[in-house]
């Protein structure tokens, strides 16, 4: 039954307010963005660097306006950068250095 | 292990009101009382496994529930909603 308990901004099963809205069950173009996330994500799984476990946790993380702000795989890729920043596998000054150059 | 037929209740626990963590545990299912079908292996446990934690394997079922436990509303009466659980979820019942 329905409880009064905060519920996690993925955690919608049985949610009423989906009851009226058709489930979209037609296949998702990909774009070239979508696959190099795709693509590096299954690198760092490959090199045991960061698995899908951690990546749902980093996604469940994201703060809630940019969970519904953001595409599927955007949520990945900051899910994926956060956690690489946690990891101290990548350092946030040098990346950020590395976006500013990029722009 | 927990033998397939025995009634179980979900513990009616929300971690996620603690701090960060991740489950696989349906919000809509904590507290409801549900029947193991089957014990469908040990799993490196995922809750560990999202914080690059050394993961226990541990025993996940296949629960069922009567749909109507969870949801009032319409459908058919004998539908029912299975889950695949892990074990620490799960306090077994009378019947």
């Amino acid at each position: 039954m329905e409880k009064d308990r905060p519920r996690a901004m993925h955690d919608l099963g049985g949610v009423p307010r989906y009851m009226c809205d058709a489930v979209d069950t037609e296949p998702h173009e990909l774009t070239g963005f979508d696959r190099e996330v795709d693509a590096i994500r299954q690198i760092l799984g490959m090199k045991q660097v960061m698995s899908v476990d951690e990546l749902r946790r980093g996604i469940e993380a994201l703060p809630e306006a940019d969970y519904r702000r953001l595409s599927y795989y955007e949520r990945w890729l900051c899910a994926i950068t956060a956690t690489l920043i946690d990891k101290t596998v990548i350092d946030e000054a040098a990346l950020r250095s590395a976006l500013e150059q990029a722009s | 292990m927990i033998a397939p037929g025995t009634r179980v209740r979900v513990r009616d626990d929300w971690p996620e009101t603690r701090g960060p963590c991740h489950i696989r545990t349906p919000h809509y299912v904590r507290g409801e009382r549900g029947t193991v079908l089957r014990h469908l292996g040990d799993f490196a446990n995922p809750e560990d496994l999202a914080f690059g934690r050394a993961a226990p394997r541990l025993p996940l079922y296949h629960v069922r529930f009567a749909r109507s436990d969870l949801w009032d509303g319409g459908g058919p009466a004998a539908d029912d909603i299975l889950i695949e659980i892990f074990e620490p979820w799960l306090d077994e019942v009378a019947a």
